[in-house]
């Protein structure tokens, strides 16, 4: 049974240091709050996955956590390119950061593996592209029925993933709806798990195209409202895209980058 | 009555014309989603618009600001997870068209978004990088690419295969055994290009109103190949246009 916890609690009990971590969400449902916990609580040497790296990953890498990233697109979505990230890949600043590069379909099946128990995922998929040529993590294999040769992708299994969805109720059952991604792959892949939620209520009211992870399927349940602000949460919250734009200035700058993330994630008023 | 309009309008309009209406459209953010809710907002309004956020049928009355805007979500006929869109949706070919933007263009129609410059793991600019789009090129029926041309843009090779258009040449796609029928149609802010039946090189087939070969060539880091039939682009519509700006008008609004 998911156990309810505070934001700190959940990221100091299952977020470790050199730990494969997923924060995972498709412009919607980001973990944004849980994500800056991990910054103030100085995890190093991470292994970030996610198949859309956004603008909480650009602060994690720009704050020295992150020593790998496993990814298929990393980009502000809507604005233009991750000036952290970059800074990163081009000048190791602020530490070097190894790359794992994947396209969307692989980073999907990559997590379903992992959630479905197998060693690897088939599909077609990168042929012809120059990605197998920089990613070790990209196979071919024979179908054993037709002789078709396909592509093969090794399972994903974060040692946690962290995912935001709507609510809770208080057995720790979760739900989430509208724009779920990958996120059920990927907390059923992972070790262990934490999910930050709008709201704690007592009984869950069904909602159309939810996805419901039992409480059981769960480590870790935190209340953090807004937890996913500057992404919104469906029912919640709307994006706040002046953010985002906002984002591509602050971050260009190493000092003014860092200056921010002083000022709103390290300083910030930390929920008990 | 002709009205003024952008350049970027014009690519905007004639990447919309190419969409047909009642297929199903595989739509990346910015200048082809642009494009397609103009398509559906005017000749096409049964165009089913897929977005790799899992939307299926996204009916959107104002432009999205990234694929996972909540606007696709609320329309949509089905909102599915992410494995499924590619697995059970664009892996089996069952998506008509997908329609991409591009960093970088090469004559045979390949797309870079990966890296430019330097080498993959020193590079001068880091992009974003592949997302949906190489299974995207692979597998849907035809692609529709959509992007500026310069001399940055449109490169003999590009620097990184992010995804494949014609490959070297003729008979890659089959060797390679991609099922999709590959890039039918480039249109860019000077004009069309559509890929030579024989030698699969992209050739200019169609210039925008008051643009010359000489500026299409001078903005192809090829020795761009011209059609003996080369014809001009009718220019956009009072209607395209009107609805083209109350789009962009509403992106505007729902930035704020």
């Amino acid at each position: 049974m998911a156990k309810l916890v505070s934001l700190a609690e959940g990221v100091a009990d299952l977020v470790r240091d050199g730990d494969v971590v997923a924060l995972e969400g498709f412009t919607h449902l980001i973990p944004f709050a849980a994500g800056h916990e991990i910054i103030r609580q100085g995890r190093q040497d991470l292994t970030l996955v996610r198949m859309t790296p956004d603008v909480i990953y650009d602060q994690l890498i720009g704050m020295g956590c992150a020593r790998r990233l496993v990814f298929s697109w990393g980009g502000n979505p809507g604005v233009g390119s991750l000036h952290r990230f970059r800074d990163a890949v081009q000048n190791s600043w602020p530490v070097p950061l190894e790359l794992e590069e994947h396209s969307h379909a692989g980073m999907a099946n990559r997590f379903v593996a992992g959630a479905s128990g197998l060693p690897f995922a088939v599909l077609r998929g990168y042929t012809g592209t120059d990605l197998p040529r920089h990613t070790g993590n990209i196979k071919t294999i024979t179908c054993p029925f037709t002789g078709e040769v396909l592509t093969a992708v090794p399972a994903l299994r974060p040692d946690v993933t962290v995912v935001h969805a709507q609510r809770a109720d208080r057995a720790g059952n979760v739900q989430m709806w509208g724009i779920t991604g990958v996120q059920k792959e990927a907390v059923l892949a992972a070790h262990r798990s934490l999910v930050t939620v709008e709201e704690i209520v007592d009984e869950l009211e069904p909602v159309p195209g939810q996805v419901v992870l039992p409480s059981w399927a769960v480590t870790a349940v935190a209340e953090v409202p807004a937890g996913a602000h500057p992404s919104y949460a469906q029912g919640y919250s709307v994006r706040d895209n002046d953010f985002y734009v906002r984002w591509d200035a602050v971050s260009r700058d190493r000092d003014t980058f860092r200056e921010w993330m002083e000022q709103h994630v390290l300083k910030a008023e930390v929920q008990a | 009555m002709s009205a003024e309009y952008t350049s970027d309008e014009m690519m905007t309009v004639a990447a919309a014309r190419q969409l047909r209406d009642g297929t199903a459209c595989f739509v990346g953010i910015g200048l082809p989603s642009t494009a397609a809710n103009l398509a559906r907002a005017t000749h096409a309004p049964n165009l089913v618009l897929i977005y790799e956020s899992g939307c299926l049928g996204a009916k959107p009355d104002r432009l999205p600001l990234s694929i996972g805007d909540g606007i696709l979500a609320d329309t949509a006929d089905a909102v599915v997870s992410v494995p499924e869109v590619f697995n059970y949706w664009l892996q089996p070919g069952r998506i008509d068209v997908g329609f991409l933007g591009a960093a970088q263009l090469d004559r045979y129609g390949n797309i870079n978004t990966t890296v430019i410059g330097g080498d993959y793991a020193d590079p001068k600019v880091r992009l974003p990088g592949a997302g949906g789009a190489p299974e995207i090129a692979a597998s849907c029926g035809e692609v529709v690419v959509v992007v500026r041309q310069s001399l940055r843009t449109f490169i003999d090779r590009v620097d990184f295969v992010t995804s494949v258009g014609y490959g070297r040449g003729p008979g890659d796609r089959e060797r390679l055994g991609l099922r999709g029928g590959g890039p039918r149609v480039v249109i860019t802010d000077l004009g069309v290009l559509e890929p030579d039946p024989k030698t699969c090189e992209l050739t200019l087939t169609r210039l925008h109103p008051g643009v010359t070969v000489e500026q299409a060539r001078a903005a192809t880091g090829w020795d761009l190949a011209v059609a003996a039939d080369l014809a001009a682009v009718d220019p956009p519509t009072e209607h395209e246009l009107t609805v083209l700006r109350a789009l962009e008008a509403t992106k505007k609004v729902a930035a704020r």
